[in-house]
C-alpha cells in the first residue's frame, strides 16, 4: 500500500446521514473475489434502479472522475464488512468527509490507503456551500490535517496512530513483526499465569 | 494499592502487549472466530505466504452463507464455493470447523457461548460487528475488519487503541412482555445511534443482574448498533453457572483457579467512567422501530414521529426512512398491517427467545407467512424436544436450519421488495434484508404478536394468563 500526505481531487457531494455499509456494498455482491474489482457495486442500490441502470441525478453519477466523497453522520456505521471500503477505492475514492465515521468502517478505511476524514458538522455545511460555488476540487494535507477548497482552509480530525500509517502507507503485520519478542515472551506469560483461558480439548 | 480500576481496565491491562507512544495497544487474542466472509482475510495470507499463528485458538463456522431452508438440496454456486472456500483455509492451516453437518454449527455468537469458547477475561475477535455479544460474559470482544482479521490470523494479536469507558445502568424490575432487546432499542433510540461512539459500554444495575445470560447477550450484541464496539457485563452466578460443563470451558483444577479470577472481573466501587447513564427498568415498554436505522424506534403504545416535530438534525433522516419505509408521520405504530414475520439471528436466536416466540403462538394461526431459524444446531435439537417447532408449524411457520438467515440475506433467504417484514434481528437499515425491504425490529415475542395478528402489536394482551 502507498503511502501519501496530500491529494488533490474532485469531490462530490453525498449530504445523507447514516450511510451505513449495508449500502455501501449490499451483502449479495461480498463472496465476489477482490481481483475483480468492487467498484461497480459501491452504493449499489441508491445508485441503479432494479434494471440495474444509474439514476442520472444522483451525485456519484453525474461525476465519473471523483475521489472525495462528502457525507452525513455516521458515515460506514454498521457491519464490519470491509468489501465496504474495497467498493469505495475500488471506485477511486480516496478521501471521505464527514461529521462521524461507523469505527470499524474508519479503522478499515486506513488499512486500505482510504483517508476518513472527520470534520465539524458546521464545517461540514460550509464545506457543502464551497463546494456547490466552485470547480469541486479539494486539496487534502494529511501533515496539515487540512482540506481546502476554493481558497478556503477547514481542519479535520484524525487518529495519530492512523496518520502515520496512512502517511507511510504501513502493513500493520510487518509492523508487528517487529514486536516478535515481546509477543513470544507475553504468550508464554499468558499461557501459564492464565492455563484456564486456553480451549479445554484444543491440541 | 492500584488505582480504582473499570472492567474494561482490567482485561485491557492483562492483555496489553506494548503500547506505542500513539497510544495504540498491541493485545494479545485469546480466540478467533472465523466464518466465510473471512475469504478476503485468507487470501492476503495466501499472498503473505504465512501460515494461521495459533490454530488452537481460531474456530470457524459456517453461518452467514448457511441454507437454512433445504439444508441437504442443491446450493447456488455462489453459496457453494463461499463455503468450499472455508473448509479448504479450515484444512489448510489445521483449524476446527463447525460445518453444516456439525451438531455445533450456528451463528459464531450463538455457539462460542454454547461451546463454551467464550469466557470472562478473554479477548475475542470476529469479522463480525456482533463480536460484541461475547462481552455479555466479561470478556473484551470486539468485530474487525478483514485487514484486521489477516493480521490476528497470521500474529494472535490486534493493535488498538483504548475506548473510553461508559457505564449504563439500569435498575428495577422489567414489566411483563419486556425483555433486554426492548432495554436495547429503548437506549439506543434516547442516545442515538452515536451514542456511545467511542465508548465501550458496560451494563450494570439490577435490571441487568436479574437478565439470563441469553438476556446479557442479546443486550451487548445490541451494543454496536448504539455506536460502542464493546458491551459488557460482569461474570457474576449467572455467567459461571451457564458456563460450568461446557464443552471448551477449563476443567478441574483449571476451572476452579478460572472462577477465582473472574470473581475478581468488576469494576471497582470508586472506578471512575468517562460517561454514566442511567435507566428505570419500569419506564421501559415493548418497543419497535418504525425507520431504517436502529435509533428510530418507539415504544409500541405511540405514534411513528412527525420529522417536522423532530430537531433539524434528525428530520431530513426521518423523512427519507418514511419514505422508504412507506409509513406515514403522526400514525399509531401498533396496527400497521405486516407481510411476514422473521424470528432468529445472532441477536435472538437463542432457545429463551424461541420459548418466548413460542407461549405466544402456542394455539394461534400467524395471519402472514414467516420463517424461524434457530441460532445454532443444538438450539434447534432442544427446541424439537420441548416441542417447540411444533408450536411454530401448527402456527403456520416454517421451521429451518440454523444460520444468519434471513437477517443479513446472504444465503437467499429475504424479503422481497417492498414487503414489510416483523424481525427479531438487529438491522433495519435500507437493503438489509433484501433490496427493498422494510424491516421492524422488534423482540421475538413482539414477532409472534406480529404474526397472530397480522400486524404490528403490543404482545402484552396476547400474553395475559399465558407463561412469558
Amino acid at each position: 500500500m502507498a503511502g501519501w500526505n496530500t491529494h488533490q481531487g474532485r469531490a462530490v457531494l453525498l449530504p445523507i446521514d447514516h450511510i451505513d455499509t449495508d449500502q455501501l456494498i449490499p451483502a449479495r455482491f461480498m463472496s465476489v473475489p477482490r481481483r475483480e474489482g468492487y467498484g461497480d457495486y459501491l452504493l449499489h442500490d441508491l445508485r441503479r434502479d432494479h434494471e440495474g441502470e444509474l439514476h442520472p441525478d444522483f451525485p456519484l453519477n453525474r461525476v465519473s472522475d471523483a475521489s472525495v466523497l462528502v457525507s452525513g453522520h455516521h458515515f460506514g456505521s454498521g457491519s464490519s464488512r470491509e468489501a465496504a471500503v474495497y467498493a469505495l477505492v475500488d471506485a477511486g475514492i480516496r478521501v471521505v468527509i464527514a461529521p462521524s465515521f461507523g469505527d470499524i468502517f474508519a479503522s478499515n478505511a486506513v488499512n486500505n490507503g482510504l483517508l476518513p476524514a472527520r470534520i465539524r458538522a458546521e464545517d461540514a455545511a460550509l464545506l457543502a456551500e464551497l463546494l456547490a460555488d466552485n470547480s469541486g476540487l479539494a486539496h487534502i494535507d494529511l501533515e496539515a490535517l487540512q482540506i481546502g477548497v476554493n481558497g478556503t482552509h477547514l481542519p479535520f480530525v484524525l487518529d495519530d496512530g492512523w496518520r502515520t500509517k496512512l502517511i507511510n502507507g504501513w502493513d500493520d503485520i510487518d509492523l508487528t513483526r517487529q514486536h516478535e519478542t515481546n509477543i513470544s515472551e507475553f504468550r508464554k506469560s499468558r499461557m501459564q499465569s492464565a492455563p484456564w483461558a486456553q480451549p479445554a480439548g484444543a491440541d | 494499592m492500584n488505582a480504582p480500576a473499570t472492567l474494561l481496565d482490567k482485561i485491557w491491562s492483562a492483555h496489553e502487549i506494548v503500547r506505542r507512544p500513539d497510544g495504540t495497544s498491541l493485545l494479545w487474542v485469546d480466540r478467533h472466530l472465523v466464518h466465510e466472509g473471512s475469504h478476503h482475510a485468507f487470501a492476503k495470507l495466501a499472498e503473505r505466504e504465512e501460515k494461521v499463528a495459533e490454530p488452537s485458538l481460531t474456530f470457524c463456522v459456517v453461518d452467514h452463507y448457511a441454507p437454512t431452508r433445504g439444508r441437504n438440496g442443491p446450493m447456488t454456486p455462489q453459496i457453494a464455493t463461499m463455503i468450499e472456500t472455508l473448509r479448504e483455509n479450515a484444512a489448510a492451516h489445521g483449524l476446527t470447523l463447525f460445518d453444516l453437518d456439525d451438531p455445533r454449527q450456528g451463528i459464531v455468537h450463538v455457539i462460542g457461548p454454547e461451546q463454551g469458547l467464550t469466557l470472562p477475561g478473554l479477548l475475542i475477535n470476529c469479522g463480525d460487528s456482533h463480536t460484541s455479544t461475547h462481552g455479555a460474559f466479561g470478556a473484551l470482544a470486539f468485530g474487525i475488519g478483514a485487514t484486521e482479521v489477516a493480521h490476528v490470523l497470521s500474529t494472535q494479536t490486534i493493535w488498538q487503541k483504548k475506548p473510553a469507558a461508559m457505564r449504563i445502568t439500569v435498575d428495577g424490575p422489567l414489566g411483563p412482555g419486556v425483555t433486554a432487546k426492548d432495554i436495547a432499542l429503548n437506549w439506543i433510540a434516547r442516545l442515538g445511534t452515536g451514542g456511545a461512539q467511542g465508548h465501550a459500554v458496560e451494563y450494570a444495575g439490577s435490571t441487568i443482574a436479574d437478565l439470563s445470560m441469553e438476556g446479557r447477550m442479546t443486550l451487548c450484541n445490541l451494543s454496536i448498533e448504539g455506536g460502542a464496539r464493546f458491551g459488557m457485563v460482569a461474570p457474576d452466578e449467572t455467567t459461571i453457572t451457564y458456563l460450568k460443563g461446557r464443552p471448551f470451558t477449563p476443567k478441574d483444577d483449571a476451572w476452579t483457579e478460572a472462577v477465582d479470577v473472574w470473581q475478581h472481573l468488576v469494576s471497582d466501587d470508586d472506578a471512575a467512567f468517562d460517561r454514566e447513564v442511567f435507566f428505570k427498568a419500569h419506564e421501559i415498554a415493548p418497543t419497535v422501530t418504525w425507520g431504517t436505522s436502529p435509533e428510530q424506534a418507539v415504544p409500541i403504545d405511540s405514534a411513528i414521529p412527525d420529522p417536522s416535530q423532530l430537531a433539524d438534525t434528525k428530520a431530513d433522516a426521518a423523512r427519507g426512512a418514511l419514505d422508504y419505509m412507506g409509513l406515514t408521520a403522526g400514525q399509531p405504530i401498533a396496527g400497521t398491517p405486516i407481510d411476514e414475520v422473521f424470528i432468529g439471528s445472532c441477536t435472538n436466536g437463542r432457545i429463551e427467545d424461541l420459548r418466548a416466540a413460542g407461549a405466544v403462538l402456542a394455539g394461534r394461526k400467524a395471519k402472514v407467512p414467516g420463517l424461524v431459524s434457530p441460532g445454532s444446531a443444538m438450539i434447534k435439537a432442544q427446541a424439537e424436544e420441548e416441542g417447540l417447532d411444533r408450536i411454530f408449524s401448527e402456527a403456520g411457520l416454517e421451521w429451518a436450519s440454523a444460520g444468519c438467515s434471513m437477517c443479513v440475506a446472504m444465503n437467499g433467504d429475504h424479503v422481497a421488495p417492498g414487503k414489510r417484514c416483523a424481525s427479531s434481528t438487529n438491522r433495519n437499515f435500507r437493503g438489509r434484508q433484501g433490496r427493498g425491504a422494510r424491516t421492524h425490529l422488534m423482540s421475538p415475542a413482539m414477532v409472534a404478536a406480529a404474526a397472530v395478528t397480522g400486524a404490528i402489536a403490543d404482545v402484552r394482551p396476547l400474553l395475559m394468563g399465558r407463561a412469558a
